[in-house]
């Protein structure tokens, strides 16, 4: 694929195709396709190039949205799949739109292991923390004791925090936005575009029909500066509708919540190191929201980008094996060992 | 049948005979697959047809010294075409009281019976659950019985080499392949070359295992111990150069083959089984064939993965045994919907669940035919010797190719694991493998047919203007987009079964060995065909109206299968399971066929299945 020519720059209607949307109206999987319509044209990549893997659920009909290559694949697989694709063909540009039970529960096995091999596969985890398509059971992400048709007298297990998985899977790319913070969002997804290795983005995403008001802890009025706390690499954790909070270091290595102000101020703070190269800062900062009066981190918790792709690893030892060998030679092979003729 | 001659070497007289069947069979550690396989390749190289049958546990090492740790290799080696590993034994090396006791029922009377005395100490007697001594209380009176005390000897033949007793103890088998070369009249030549290959960083072990295969042959040289020696001239095998190769072997090289034939990067997404990594391990050697090898994270993982890899246009293969085949069946059936090109190999062993890992079975046949939700038809081939499944692996991954389909391959653990001369093709005499991927925009639709295959284009991304959709949900003919009409899904089912059911275009109609019509016919699929055809033909010397098909394609059936079914009064189908073939062949063709059933982990013997045609030919044609 020759790029000396420069294709004619790509609008968001290129990446829509001519299929009804079937989400439910209100549905927040139309604010995410809206976002990533919107920054797969701002990434100079031919839309060929593009190819979008799903699973099963809601999320997973977001293949036939895009006007690119789709493949709308079976419940959980779509990691496996996806890394398939990559195996064979690593420049192309791979996205898999997954949900909270596609990803982490019936897929939980092939999400943790290609974000372990850092496949070079951008994950988009749509977390409602229900079970929208089969219409309303618990998730592997429901808060504990939901109450949903599967579970009339509350969940009894304990639910997965999502970024926590991904950077114990020692992926590394790991982010998250909400999908009603569409600037914030689309931010979000240029840099897991710009990320080579494995890149897992879990989107906070509204279920109006199922689990309405899932998140509106955090993005109804006031909640999104007194909940959220949004992650900028090199600059102090601070959150608060005023910024008067923040999030320091204790002697013991934990973090705490403090007031600025009364002698403490920024400088104080913990400063937001988004390409640290080793997991355990940002999966502190992953766990600070199960802790009373702490806030939800959203952003790039780890954008690490030093290790190389999997597929790479694949053709280098592939390339490496034919300049020591030669490229094979089938007669040879088939030769290979003691042979006899008989006349 | 046999001649006497002098033997230059010694005074004891050589007998040249056209066939042998020996075993080999110690504790899992004392190293019976090397030995098994290092006798192989010697007899092979020399120019003896032959077959092999591996039999080992599953455990890597049971205790030592009991029964389940038994491990045997067997070899049947011959001047005469081979079909079969040998029902009966004419050479028995027993390492250990326990490996007597498994194996001994099989030795011939007046068989050869070579046993490590050493090894028959009160405590390796209570092991194998022994009362008395076999070697002193006259039970083996009717075998040749060479009580050689191998560890002892081993020692001496060792004592200059500065390695530890363990190790010392180590090369006993090496002792006994030596004593067995000087037995059957071969040369040292090729193991010796082997031993200096392998342990080419260890010279201590090279000088450890040498003297020790020289010693065992010195010492049937000295002390002229069998008086008697054999002489296999070689086989009359068609012209050509030779390898002895495994089914796992052939099917790796198969699909390197077919890969290169269609000039397509193999992928294999694969998980560890019994008796199916092999594979891997084969296909994982293969870097300068640009062979993409996936050691998954599951078995699912292992056939998605391929799945993806053969959208992104490789010819992709998955490889794994029954249990395994059970977690892939709902890609399976996404292969089938999505329309892609895909090879799944399963090397059946005992089941169900774990079942017997290490050992053979046929049960898997009515998995492979129907064991998907709804009407997910697959083409199915099998293997039927270890060197045909190098030729199964090119026409599987040719129909898969050519038609757009997964493809099944059934082989088992007894060809796996077996051996047998391969007569290697040239790379020339193998046809080419057409691939045409789409890359026309004007015409391209995603699931517009082929007219003659009904194949639909492989469009695969990066393509420019080829952007589509494709998955699981049913899609509108044609176009591929979703579609839940009814009509729609009724002619998308049928196209699909029609698609397969087209293959049939490209299968031989099926020959009948032996009678082309009379009084029974016999039907074999996958790796009892060489126990078949010798049982048949034994039979029709005899005199019987007997004929023999074998079936590499069951799904679809060659075309004239059903007018062969009607030229016979009556119709045998000898299977190692419960009757899976025959219940497809009388619901197929409304035929009052007959199974014979062995379900034992264990191969037919020719034996049993010549009483069974004889239960069934009639009365007058019975032969003694």
């Amino acid at each position: 694929m020759s790029t000396a020519t420069l294709p004619p720059p790509l609008t968001r209607k290129d990446f829509q195709t001519d299929q009804e949307v079937r989400w439910c109206p209100g549905c927040g999987d139309y604010a995410i396709l809206a976002a990533v319509q919107s920054v797969f044209p701002e990434l100079g990549i031919p839309r060929e190039k593009f190819v979008i893997v799903s699973g099963i659920g809601c999320s997973s009909r977001f293949p036939y949205y895009m006007n690119t290559f789709g493949f709308h694949s079976i419940h959980g697989r779509a990691p496996a799949v996806a890394t398939g694709i990559k195996a064979i063909q690593p420049d192309l540009e791979v996205w898999v739109a997954t949900g909270d039970g596609d990803a982490l529960s019936i897929g939980g096995n092939h999400t943790i292991h290609m974000l372990r091999r850092n496949v070079g596969v951008k994950v988009l985890l749509f977390n409602n923390r229900i079970y929208g398509l089969t219409k309303g059971q618990y998730s592997p992400t429901s808060e504990f004791n939901k109450k949903t048709k599967s579970t009339p007298f509350g969940s009894m297990d304990r639910p997965f925090n999502p970024v926590s998985l991904a950077i114990g899977s020692e992926a590394t790319f790991v982010a998250r936005s909400v999908d009603v913070f569409q600037s914030h969002l689309k931010e979000v997804l240029k840099a897991a575009a710009a990320h080579r290795g494995s890149a897992f983005i879990e989107i906070l995403q509204n279920c109006n029909i199922f689990n309405d008001g899932a998140w509106t802890s955090l993005t109804e009025k006031d909640a999104r500066t007194d909940h959220v706390l949004q992650l900028e690499h090199g600059k102090p954790l601070i959150f608060g509708k005023n910024h008067d909070k923040g999030i320091r270091r204790k002697p013991d290595g934990d973090i705490e919540v403090v007031a600025l102000g009364n002698g403490i101020s920024a400088s104080d703070l913990v400063v937001h190191d988004a390409h640290h190269p080793r997991p355990s800062y940002a999966f502190l900062l992953s766990h600070m929201e199960h802790r009373p009066g702490f806030p939800t981190p959203i952003g790039l918790f780890r954008s690490w980008d030093d290790l190389p792709r999997y597929e790479d690893v694949i053709h280098d030892q592939i390339n490496a094996v034919i300049a020591k060998r030669g490229p094979g030679n089938l007669d040879k092979l088939l030769r290979t060992g003691d042979t006899w003729e008989v006349k | 049948m046999s001649t006497l001659v002098e033997s230059p070497q010694t005074k004891s007289k050589r007998e040249v005979i056209d066939r042998a069947v020996i075993r080999f069979a110690g504790d899992s550690g004392d190293g019976m697959q090397v030995t098994g396989s290092q006798f192989t390749n010697t007899v092979a190289l020399y120019g003896n047809d032959i077959a092999t049958f591996p039999d080992y546990p599953a455990e890597i090492r049971a205790p030592a010294g009991t029964i389940p740790g038994v491990s045997g290799f067997q070899l049947h080696f011959s001047s005469k075409e081979v079909y079969t590993p040998g029902d009966a034994v004419d050479a028995l090396i027993a390492m250990n009281p326990a490996a007597l006791k498994v194996n001994l029922a099989e030795l011939k009377a007046n068989g050869i019976l070579i046993v490590n005395s050493d090894s028959f100490q009160e405590t390796d007697l209570r092991k194998a659950q022994m009362e008395s001594n076999p070697l002193e209380d006259h039970s083996l009176d009717k075998y040749r019985l060479f009580p050689v005390e191998l560890e002892r000897l081993t020692r001496l033949a060792l004592e200059e080499v500065k390695i530890d007793a363990k190790a010392k103890a180590r090369c006993k088998n090496f002792f006994a392949l030596g004593m067995c070369y000087w037995l059957y009249n071969r040369s040292m030549e090729p193991t010796i070359r082997w031993i200096e290959d392998k342990f080419s960083n260890k010279p201590l072990l090279v000088e450890a295992n040498k003297l020790a295969l020289r010693g065992g042959y010195s010492y049937c040289e000295a002390t002229e111990a069998f008086q008697i020696s054999y002489e296999i001239p070689p086989a009359h095998l068609s012209p050509g150069v030779y390898r002895s190769i495994s089914g796992n072997q052939a099917l790796a090289l198969g699909f390197v083959t077919a890969a290169q034939k269609a000039g397509l990067t193999l992928f294999q997404g694969s998980y560890p089984i019994t008796p199916a990594s092999d594979i891997l391990h084969e296909l994982s050697y293969y870097k300068d064939f640009g062979v993409i090898t996936f050691q998954a994270e599951d078995e699912i993982a292992a056939i998605t993965s391929a799945i993806g890899a053969a959208y992104a246009g490789a010819l992709a293969i998955t490889t794994t045994s029954g249990p395994g085949m059970a977690l892939k069946t709902e890609a399976m059936g996404l292969a089938v919907a999505v329309e892609i090109p895909l090879v799944i190999c399963d090397i059946q062993r005992g089941g169900p669940s774990t079942g017997l890992p290490t050992k053979t079975e046929q049960a898997d046949l009515l998995q492979a035919l129907f064991g998907r939700n709804s009407e997910a038809p697959i083409p199915v081939l099998a293997a039927s010797t270890p060197a045909d499944c190098f030729w199964t692996a090119v026409e599987a991954s040719r129909i898969a190719i050519k038609y757009m389909v997964p493809v099944i391959v059934l082989s088992d653990g007894y060809l796996a694991n077996g051996a047998e001369p391969w007569r290697i093709p040239s790379v020339d005499e193998i046809p080419p493998i057409p691939v045409k991927f789409a890359d026309d925009p004007a015409t391209f639709q995603p699931y517009l047919r082929d007219p003659k295959t009904l194949a639909r284009p492989w469009a695969i991304p990066g393509t420019p203007g080829l952007e589509h959709r494709i998955g699981g949900i049913e899609k509108q003919d044609v176009i591929g987009n979703i579609s839940y009409e009814p009509l729609n899904h009724e002619k998308m089912v049928r196209l699909r079964a029609a698609k397969v059911a087209a293959i049939a275009q490209d299968i031989p109609d099926v020959t009948v060995d032996g009678d082309p019509q009379g009084d029974l016919l016999v039907i074999s699929w996958g790796s009892t065909a060489g126990s078949i055809a010798a049982a048949v033909k034994a039979q029709r010397a005899r005199g019987s109206k007997i004929g023999h098909v074998h079936l590499r394609h069951l799904n679809p059936l060659p075309g004239n299968l059903g007018d062969v079914l009607k030229r016979f009064r009556k119709v045998l189908v000898p299977e190692l399971n419960l009757g899976q073939l025959l219940w497809v062949l009388r619901a197929k063709y409304l035929v009052d066929a007959e199974g014979l059933n062995k379900i034992q982990g264990r191969p037919f013997r020719q034996a049993e299945l010549e009483q069974k045609f004889v239960e069934m030919l009639p009365t007058g044609e019975k032969v003694q």
